[in-house]
């Protein structure tokens, strides 16, 4: 190396805060420190850095968003990923927390206003990996609920497990997403038709399932800390028709909780 | 709270019926339809090795050419699945500077 | 409290106690292929992770992982530490590391000679650093931080770049070194990205390896790459990890191992991954070459004839 290089001017200096605003920026030329053998700046050169992140972060979005991307067909989502990732790129080396905001970005852009579900088909999307990634714990057996005395049912109290969460949508996203991550076809499907599910992880596999409206009241008591009588009481208000038996069924086959006891109130305790 | 309603016969009848397995086996015979609807189960479907993405130490092969532009949805399933109403929008292409 | 049956993870994560790494061929583990390999009747000799991917706090990934860790020894190799960073290294992140180092007792650890993290951003990409005394002093004091907290030496590994600095004022191989010097971290050997950037830059990967501390060396990395063209026309390969090993790059890893004798040696494919029985058909002809090397490297003869 010639001696006259610790003489450079700064300009030659290529720092990371210079390299970086490169990265997602294609307008912007190559910087002329950085060089190719024949001592210039190579445009193609430095694109390799782009293409490598840029395919990165849009390739995982796809990851994240598989329904998303069978809805909008590939060409469209890489399209509208790569926007994406120029306004956001990840905050954190861990790439399954990616994708925050894709929901929001979404549905703020304006030539799929008429597909206002998709937020909520990324939102399932995220919430499922999410679910995916979370702590272990073992679910409540499926029947924790016969040690207790018939008459204390009402006063139990659960713990919720770590990989569960509700998600209410005023569109039919469940459905839309359920479809697009089988790739089945959506034939029937009411999209304006509202739908919630409850997503959770009783074995190392993530569920989705569908679930009425009281239902989600049902669980979101429970997991408020109320008791079971207290959650009954709240969904059979909200729907006369709430069936109590299939909602339990339900939560104990999904593995939503992880452990309950009896509310002692005059201990002030609900769980441990 | 709301009002009592669910008194604790009925409380007992239903958890009772859950821990029989009765309104398991009712959903998957098909003998209450409406229901099995409301409760479908593992509507994710496969999801065996799908852990979302992965963190890469190599670059890559694929070309993006990083246009600007927004291409249209047309490929997509989306087109037969809009919401009608008053909502504004287009499925022609547009074309959105990226920001500085 | 009422609790169903255990869970199949123990809960104290007790494994073998010792992880030693034999000096065999390894793979780099795919989520996909653990089925395949724990029904495999043929046992690679290690398998190696990304630390990110085993950052989550639960679920199958660890299942996974657990299993063939309770199978096979396993290597973690971090991709977002960003030890080239100008900015300092990200404590979380560390901590992070830390954590799964410490539930599975890997018997390597690595890490990039890269950045990958600014102002917060992460690109997803091993992004170069210039080589100069301002930089290589940032890499030894975060290396320094890393193997503090980890309690253990890590090694470092060579990249694979598309452009050279203009500020550089030493070669790769000197950096390297007296990284490896000051800091007192282990090296990793990858020679595909050796030939990717001797090709990209025009300098004899042989020189490069005659130059490079094989004494600090301990894992070597091989993988495949793709091909492209410059702004000159001049050929640019791309460290693309998605096809099997060029014959250049294990003709250059016959050379080493020959000096060296036999040592870890991983097969990468991390894009287009193919059917696991490709990957370990790889993995195979890397072992069949360390099979072959003998017992008495001529590297000891070097040593011993440079102590005189």
């Amino acid at each position: 190396m010639p001696a006259r290089l610790s003489e450079l001017s700064d300009e030659y200096n290529v720092t990371q805060d210079t390299f970086s605003s490169l990265l997602l920026d294609p307008e912007i030329p190559c910087p002329k420190g950085l060089v190719s053998p024949s001592g210039k700046a190579d445009a193609k050169r430095f694109s390799v850095y782009r293409n490598n992140v840029v395919v990165g972060l849009t390739g995982a979005l796809a990851d994240i968003f598989p329904a998303i991307q069978r809805l909008l067909g590939e060409e469209a989502f890489m399209s509208l990923a790569r926007l994406f990732v120029a306004d956001n790129p990840p905050t954190s080396p861990l790439m399954f927390k990616y994708g925050a905001g894709f929901a929001e970005f979404l549905e703020a852009f304006e030539p799929l206003a008429n597909y206002p579900y998709l937020g909520d088909v990324a939102r399932i999307e995220r919430l499922w990996l999410d679910c995916f990634h979370e702590a272990d714990a073992p679910p409540l057996a499926l029947d924790a609920l016969a040690a207790f005395p018939p008459e204390n049912l009402g006063d139990i109290v659960f713990e919720k497990h770590p990989a569960v969460r509700l998600f209410s949508s005023q569109f039919a996203a469940v459905s839309i997403f359920s479809a697009n991550r089988q790739s089945a076809a959506m034939d029937g499907i009411d999209p304006a038709a509202g739908e919630d599910c409850l997503i959770s992880r009783p074995d190392a596999q993530v569920d989705v399932r569908q679930i009425p409206q009281a239902a989600t009241l049902f669980f979101q008591t429970l997991f408020d800390g109320h008791t079971l009588g207290e959650a009954a009481n709240a969904a059979s208000n909200l729907d006369a028709e709430f069936d109590i038996s299939m909602a339990i069924s339900t939560m104990l086959e999904a593995g939503i909780f992880s452990s309950c006891k009896i509310n002692n109130e005059d201990l002030g305790e609900t769980g441990q | 709270m709301s009002k009592k309603i669910v008194g604790a016969s009925a409380l007992a009848g239903a958890v009772a019926m859950a821990l029989s397995g009765a309104t398991l086996v009712a959903s998957t015979t098909g003998a209450s339809a409406a229901k099995e609807k409301c409760y479908g189960v593992s509507l994710a479907g496969k999801n065996d090795c799908a852990a979302g993405p992965g963190t890469s130490c190599a670059g890559t092969s694929t070309v993006d050419y990083q246009g600007n532009a927004w291409k249209s949805v047309e490929a997509g399933t989306c087109v037969s699945m809009a919401v009608p109403g008053d909502r504004k929008g287009s499925l022609e292409p547009l074309t959105r500077d990226l920001p500085a | 409290m009422l609790n169903a049956t255990p869970r199949p993870i123990p809960a104290d994560h007790e494994y073998l106690a010792e992880c030693s790494v034999p000096a065999r061929a390894g793979a780099g583990l795919k989520g996909q292929h653990v089925d395949d390999i724990l029904s495999d009747e043929y046992k690679m000799g290690f398998f190696e992770v990304h630390a990110e991917n085993y950052m989550g706090e639960g679920g199958l990934p660890h299942q996974a992982l657990t299993e063939i860790r309770n199978n096979f020894p396993i290597t973690v190799h971090g991709v977002g530490l960003s030890i080239g960073s100008e900015k300092g290294l990200d404590k979380d992140h560390i901590e992070r590391l830390a954590k799964v180092v410490d539930r599975y007792q890997p018997g390597i650890v690595s890490e990039h000679l890269a950045w990958s993290t600014h102002d917060n951003h992460y690109y997803n990409d091993l992004l170069p650093v210039p080589y100069d005394q301002a930089t290589l002093d940032r890499v030894v004091s975060h290396i320094g931080q890393v193997q503090d907290r980890l309690k253990r030496p890590i090694l470092l590994e060579n990249p694979s770049t598309y452009v050279a600095f203009e500020q550089s004022t030493m070669s790769e191989t000197d950096f390297i070194t007296e990284i490896a010097r000051r800091a007192g971290c282990g090296l990793l050997l990858d020679i595909n990205n050796v030939f990717v950037s001797a090709t990209n830059h025009k300098y004899s990967p042989e020189k490069y390896l005659s130059e490079f501390p094989l004494g600090h060396v301990g894992e070597i990395h091989l993988a495949g790459h793709a091909e492209d063209k410059d702004d000159d026309g001049e050929t640019l390969l791309i460290d693309a990890h998605d096809r099997p090993v060029a014959d250049e790059v294990w003709k250059l890893y016959k050379d080493v191992v020959t000096q060296m004798g036999p040592i870890p040696t991983l097969i990468e494919w991390d894009n287009d991954v193919p059917e696991w029985r490709i990957l370990r058909r790889e993995a195979k002809i890397a072992e069949a070459i360390l099979d072959a090397v003998p017992e008495h490297p001529l590297l000891g003869e070097r040593h011993a004839s440079a102590a005189e």
